[in-house]
């Protein structure tokens, strides 16, 4: 007993001296510094882009407040700022982009997880992949030669005379506009829930399906009634990170949404979304107030997409983890 | 090991130590001469190299503020208020002067419309909301205007183009003024927005029975229709060399040594009554010997040579008092 | 069950089935859509002018983005100087070396960077380099796409990294290695093919970026020497081109997006190609 007393008293610490030395030589702790370093350089860059963006809008958060979020005013004359048409046009464009995705997104992921063969499953997802892959500015350019004469010549009269009652399919069709917007960013965002929603579709156990089978299902029947709401909450996930995506998209919709600050319930009138204002007004906001009014937006847009992210994370992780049990 | 050769590579692009590098920003309106300019500038001068991004007058305000820029280009003259927000002085340049127009697309309708200025403002106010309005029928007789609804068209950066606009109309109609009032960047009552004088005649050229404002040389650059508006002394003028001229002569007679003037509405037979001047906006003091001689060289070469290859873009060459005041200010920068 | 009632049952089956598929098919048409358009409007315009001369001046025809593909090609080293190197050895210590706390707190700042939209990006890099620098620059916008490039790359690192199987490490440490050493030279070159493609993938993403250009690189009409200068870029001068109203500048706007898609195409099937190859021949 006394010996290894004795012995642990006689033992160096690790920390100092010679033995010092040769730890840094064999490298370990430097490795374990050196990654450490760089990987809080990630913490600190995050941080940073927070802060600035706090720290710049500070102006126009004291001069409007919460108010800010409400008024429908985007005056440069004036200097009277407010976020509503642009969150409104942001809300809208996600949305329409979304109703129009998220069936045939769907649709498309079940056809590839269930019914065909894997390797035209494999093939098309890839091609699916690529298309995620496509810059946005040349969604933005085949938007506004594509799409906007599409809208006014062919989608827009036809939307007029089949659901020209609603207030939505109203007023006069300039081809550019929510509606054009939305369409743009549904192609945008499509490949994210295939891609998304077939993985978790494929993570459903055999079992479920072939249960469902046994009773005399149908295919259709066992997919849409026993293997999607066993996927669901994945595919949730899966549309919430399109929404993310959509919601941040810049030069697509700014090429072709018309730039108008204003709350209009026709699909075809334009708008404007906060990242488009942002990338059409930075660099000429003259005055303190109004660069601090655009950085307020940028702030608003990054809180947005924060908790969309923070969502799509839980609910897919969720999926992973629990099989997803309803 | 690639990112290394890359770099390497990117050495070997370095230009000889002589050459300067100029960097502005600005105005939209005048581009299609500055990049004239400054193409030839460069070929006469090739060390001597000025990037301009034309980015709306906003913008070159903005930027010459905030100093990521060497001088700055506005169709909007920068009163006091505005001086006072730089922390440097500034020299206001003039360099050419062009007519604002108002640019559609009809279809169906190929002549030349007159526009009076009660209409046009109407139009902008939202109040005029189809084509065959009788304010705009009435100045056109026999002319066969459809019932299709006018998409306005307007800018969405800030714009020295807009300022010029907002001014005539500001001058012409009185709700214009305290409604809307006149900026590079207003609260339009109607409209979609373009990026830019391009943006705006690329959003007319692509929409029918729009209307929408823009310097002279894009309407004609791209063959768009563009009207006739009534000064103010009642008669319809179309835009053109010469009816900007005459605004410009009457304009140098009221200048003195502040070049800070607003031509719009001007009185005369012939003139034209939406142009301007527009300015290139200049530190008075820059610190950078080689920067400051460059650009004391090209405005020098701008005020004599330059000025020979305005008329080819439809701009009006500044009048002989005007050169004589800026050659007295060229001589201010240190 | 009644006959009819199995008839109904049976129809909405197969019209169902078939719907998913024209479902899938018409999302693949469109890919081919966008190439078809490109390729052909594109194709027209490409000439050796556009890959070697200036652009002319406003109204002129002719000309060419020679120095905007140049612009690209430099923002795209200055991305992956910086942002690789924090990406990959991010990556390396949340695999390798990462604590609980620690490395949760690291992989969900990465998730919120990744989430940033790029405009936010772009005011960063402006208020975080043009603003002291008092000038745009190359460097800026490297910056920004740099940082764009780091949530990416760390996530595949990461992830190739814990794949290597535990025996590979186990071998090397039972041969005397220290755990650096295991990791430069056992661990990394087993997922040297995962991390690559991770890495020419965001390299491949950001190639396309306009947002966090337009107030940090800004533009210039002629080659940007060094990295002090605005530069000119492909996916600003499609943007730019695209809204004018001259002809030529939007055929030209075809041309670019044509080479734009292009690269970003081939880098994207080109590391996947290698990839699964690369893991086919590696088994288990």
């Amino acid at each position: 007993m006394s010996v290894d007393a004795t012995a642990m008293e006689r033992a160096p610490s690790p920390w100092t001296g010679r033995a010092l030395l040769r730890r840094l030589a064999i490298g370990d702790e430097v490795a374990h510094l050196v990654t450490l370093i760089f990987a809080f350089t990630v913490i600190l860059l995050t941080s940073l882009l927070v802060y600035q963006l706090f720290l710049n809008s500070a102006a126009s958060r004291h001069a409007f407040g919460w108010h800010f979020w409400l008024s429908r005013t985007w005056d440069p004359v004036f200097e009277h700022f407010g976020a509503a048409p642009f969150i409104y046009g942001t809300l809208v464009t996600s949305a329409i982009s979304l109703l129009i995705a998220v069936p045939l997104g769907l649709a498309a992921a079940v056809f590839l997880s269930e019914l065909a063969p894997r390797s035209i499953s494999d093939t098309i997802s890839f091609l699916i992949d690529l298309l995620a892959a496509v810059p946005s500015v040349i969604f933005g350019l085949l938007g506004i030669f594509i799409v906007v004469p599409m809208m006014r010549t062919m989608i827009g009269p036809a939307l007029k005379d089949t659901l020209g009652f609603l207030p939505l399919f109203q007023g006069p069709n300039y081809g550019v506009g929510f509606l054009t917007a939305g369409i743009v960013l549904a192609i945008m965002v499509v490949p994210y829930i295939i891609s998304v929603s077939r993985e978790v579709l494929l993570t459903v156990p055999r079992d479920q399906r072939e249960a469902a089978l046994a009773l005399g299902a149908t295919r259709w029947e066992s997919t849409w009634k026993v293997v999607v709401p066993w996927a669901r909450t994945g595919i949730t996930g899966s549309v919430f990170l399109a929404l993310a995506r959509a919601v941040g998209e810049t030069m697509a919709v700014t090429m072709v949404i018309g730039n108008d600050p204003k709350i209009a319930t026709s699909l075809f009138a334009p708008g404007y979304t906060i990242a488009a204002v942002i990338a059409n007004e930075f660099t000429e906001a003259t005055g303190k107030l109004y660069l601090s009014s655009l950085i307020e937006l940028g702030l608003v847009l990054f809180m947005i997409t924060l908790i969309l992210n923070g969502c799509a994370r839980l609910l897919i992780i969720a999926t992973e983890r629990g099989g997803g049990h309803p | 090991m690639l990112l290394l050769l890359g770099l390497a590579l990117t050495a070997y692009a370095q230009p000889p130590d002589s050459t300067v590098l100029l960097n502005a920003a600005g105005a939209t309106f005048p581009y299609p001469i500055y990049s004239k300019w400054f193409s030839d500038y460069h070929q006469a001068h090739p060390n001597v190299q000025i990037n301009y991004q034309s980015i709306g007058s906003g913008g070159g305000i903005q930027q010459l503020k905030a100093g990521t820029v060497d001088f700055g280009a506005s169709d909007m003259p920068l009163n006091d208020q505005l001086l006072g927000q730089f922390n440097f002085k500034i020299i206001q340049f003039p360099t050419v002067l062009g007519a604002v127009v108002p640019t559609y697309n009809i279809p169906g309708v190929s002549g030349e419309l007159k526009f009076t200025a009660k209409a046009l403002s109407d139009i902008y106010l939202g109040k005029v909301t189809k084509w065959n309005d009788s304010e705009i029928a009435s100045a056109n007789p026999g002319v066969k205007l459809p019932g299709n609804d006018i998409v306005v068209i307007h800018r969405s950066d800030g714009s020295g183009t807009t300022f010029v606009w907002t001014d005539y109309l500001s001058k012409v109609n009185p709700e214009w003024k305290s409604k809307v009032g006149s900026n590079t960047s207003v609260n339009w009552p109607v409209g979609l927005g373009g990026k830019g004088n391009e943006g705006v005649s690329g959003l007319v050229k692509q929409t029918p029975n729009s209307i929408g404002y823009v310097e002279l040389i894009y309407a004609m650059q791209n063959h768009m229709g563009f009207g006739l508006v009534q000064n103010a002394d009642g008669k319809f003028i179309k835009a053109s060399l010469t009816s900007v001229t005459e605004a410009a002569a009457g304009a140098a007679a009221k200048m003195k040594s502040d070049v800070r003037i607003s031509i719009t509405d001007a009185t005369g037979a012939d003139t034209y009554p939406i142009c301007s001047f527009t300015y290139l906006l200049i530190p008075q003091t820059i610190s950078d010997g080689t920067k400051r001689e460059a650009i004391k060289a090209f405005l020098d070469w701008m005020l004599t040579t330059g000025q020979g290859s305005v008329e080819s873009l439809n701009y009006a060459r500044l009048p002989k008092a005007v050169v004589g005041i800026e050659m007295k200010n060229l001589a201010e920068i240190k | 069950m009644s006959r009819a009632r199995l008839i109904w049952r049976k129809s909405l089956n197969a019209v169902m089935l078939t719907l998913t598929g024209v479902a899938a098919f018409s999302v693949v048409s469109v890919l081919f859509l966008i190439l078809g358009y490109l390729v052909y409007n594109g194709g027209k315009s490409l000439n050796w002018a556009f890959f070697t001369q200036l652009p002319k001046p406003v109204g002129e025809t002719g000309g060419g983005m020679a120095n905007a593909i140049v612009g690209s090609l430099k923002l795209l080293l200055l991305a992956a100087a910086m942002g690789l190197p924090v990406g990959l050895m991010a990556g390396v210590y949340l695999a390798e070396f990462g604590g609980r706390t620690f490395g949760f707190l690291v992989r969900y700042t990465t998730d919120l960077l990744n989430g940033v939209p790029s405009i936010v990006m772009g005011i960063f890099a402006y208020s975080l380099v043009v603003i002291p620098m008092r000038h745009f620059s190359t460097l800026a916008g490297g910056v920004a796409l740099g940082i764009m490039v780091i949530p990416i790359t760390l996530r595949s690192t990461e992830e190739f990294l814990r794949s290597v199987p535990g025996s590979l490490r186990e071998g090397a440490m039972a041969l005397g290695a220290s755990k650096w050493r295991t990791i430069a030279t056992v661990v990394l070159p087993a997922a040297r093919a995962g991390i690559v493609t991770g890495m020419l993938l965001a390299l491949a993403r950001v190639a396309g970026e306009t947002a966090p250009l337009l107030f940090t690189a800004f533009g210039n009409q002629f080659w940007s020497p060094g990295w002090n200068q605005p530069i000119s870029s492909l996916p600003v001068m499609i943007y730019t081109y695209a809204i004018s109203p001259y002809d030529d500048w939007h055929r030209q706007a075809w041309a670019a997006g044509l080479v734009l898609l292009g690269l970003v195409l081939v880098a994207n099937v080109g590391t996947r190609v290698a990839v699964s190859r690369g893991g086919a021949s590696r088994g288990a």
